[in-house]
């Protein structure tokens, strides 16, 4: 073999032993790499009970519950479950019913305690009158429906 | 291949592209930020910040780009010992290293507002600036040998290490939950991005492509010349 062709075996198997070993590491690690967890992730327990951590999905239509000062309760669902939650402060920009959030805190009794509100921006960017237009025509529900289906809105589960 | 390894070619076709890479790229980057900045809608839940996207998201592209062209061209040049392939990875990685710091930044400035954080550990965020460190470690590692060879060698290596990263960063937002939301323009079923939004950041983006094109092959020409002027003062100081 010429030097030149074992250079490109060599770098060739490393990089395949590299790629393999990637994909070992990041499936070992995949818990603690995701970002937040689902509703019912949290509904049914499968994360730590009393510790810190993320819950991320949408806040519910109609939830919304303003208490004194700048207290809020809302309750933030995957549609299959949804988890209450309180908060007090400043709520960003694009926090609103229908949107996504990420809420940081922890779980006590059934209720989470927030002392973050993050919110969620999708991936869909558009001028307001198209998103007026796609109202009024009735395509909105469609679209918002089928990003659901499609699982690219936040609170998918793990992979 | 080997016909382009002749610095003395290399330097004749890339004085021929220069002109015209730097007046696309003046060109582009003037229509690109007039449609960005002036000429395109706000969006419907971002207003006017959406503006930010237009300079993030090409910034990221050409992050990811410029790792890539950095690790082949590391690739060629361990592998078959190809000089305009060396110098090519050298001169990639301080415009890959600010492309990738102009993502960050703007990012962060959009995250402020948008998100409520200037800055979260998700898995986008965090193989980002990854991304950055590997840079910034390539240009270290890359200088830090008295022999230039010897030192890009070194660097080379970790550069084809590094590029794991880069499907990490890509498909980050489509195997774990992350803050950073998923990719608007690249995906199966078609962008989800109006046309009107759309024309200003692929304008943005050739802009940027352009800008890589003409300042790589200015390095790679400097670099070039600094050789030869080595080689003179070698031979004057041995003569």
């Amino acid at each position: 073999m010429r030097p030149k062709h074992k250079r490109l075996v060599f770098v060739g198997i490393g990089l395949g032993l590299l790629g393999f070993a990637a994909v070992l590491v990041l499936s070992a690690i995949r818990e603690s790499v995701v970002f937040f967890h689902s509703p019912t992730e949290v509904a049914e327990q499968r994360t730590a009970v009393d510790r810190r951590m993320r819950l991320g999905g949408l806040v519910e239509n109609g939830s919304i519950e303003r208490g004194q000062g700048a207290q809020i309760r809302f309750r933030v669902t995957d549609f299959a479950n949804a988890i209450p939650v309180t908060y007090t402060g400043v709520l960003p920009d694009l926090f609103r019913e229908g949107q996504g959030v990420v809420v940081e805190g922890h779980l006590r009794d059934g209720v989470f305690i927030a002392d973050q509100v993050l919110a969620k921006h999708d991936e869909n960017y558009m001028p307001p009158e198209v998103a007026d237009a796609l109202k009024k025509s009735g395509q909105w529900q469609h679209m918002k429906e089928s990003m659901q289906q499609a699982g690219q809105m936040p609170g998918k589960g793990t992979p | 291949m080997h016909k382009y390894a002749n610095p003395t070619l290399f330097l004749r076709v890339s004085a021929l592209l220069v002109p015209w890479l730097a007046a696309a790229t003046l060109l582009l980057l003037t229509a690109g930020l007039y449609l960005a900045l002036l000429a395109s809608p706000p969006d419907y839940q971002q207003g006017e910040s959406v503006r930010i996207m237009y300079v993030h998201v090409p910034a990221a592209w050409m992050a990811l780009f410029c790792y890539t062209s950095m690790a082949t061209a590391s690739a060629i040049g361990l592998i078959w010992r190809h000089p305009i392939a060396e110098l090519t990875a050298k001169a990639t990685a301080p415009i890959g290293a600010s492309f990738t710091f102009l993502a960050l930044l703007t990012g962060s400035l959009w995250g402020k507002p948008m998100w409520g954080a200037w800055w979260v550990w998700d898995a986008r965020l965090t193989s980002v600036l990854i991304l950055f460190f590997l840079y910034l470690g390539y240009m270290a590692l890359e200088n830090a040998f008295d022999d230039p060879v010897r030192g890009n060698r070194a660097a080379a290596i970790l550069a084809l290490v590094g590029i794991v990263n880069v499907p990490i960063i890509k498909f980050s937002v489509d195997w774990w939950n992350t803050l950073h939301q998923p990719a608007s323009v690249v995906r199966l079923d078609g962008p989800a991005i109006h046309p009107s939004m759309l024309a200003p950041l692929l304008v943005m983006a050739a802009a940027f492509t352009c800008y890589y094109l003409w300042v790589v092959l200015l390095r790679v020409q400097s670099e070039i010349i600094a050789g030869k002027i080595r080689g003179l003062r070698l031979r004057q100081a041995h003569g």
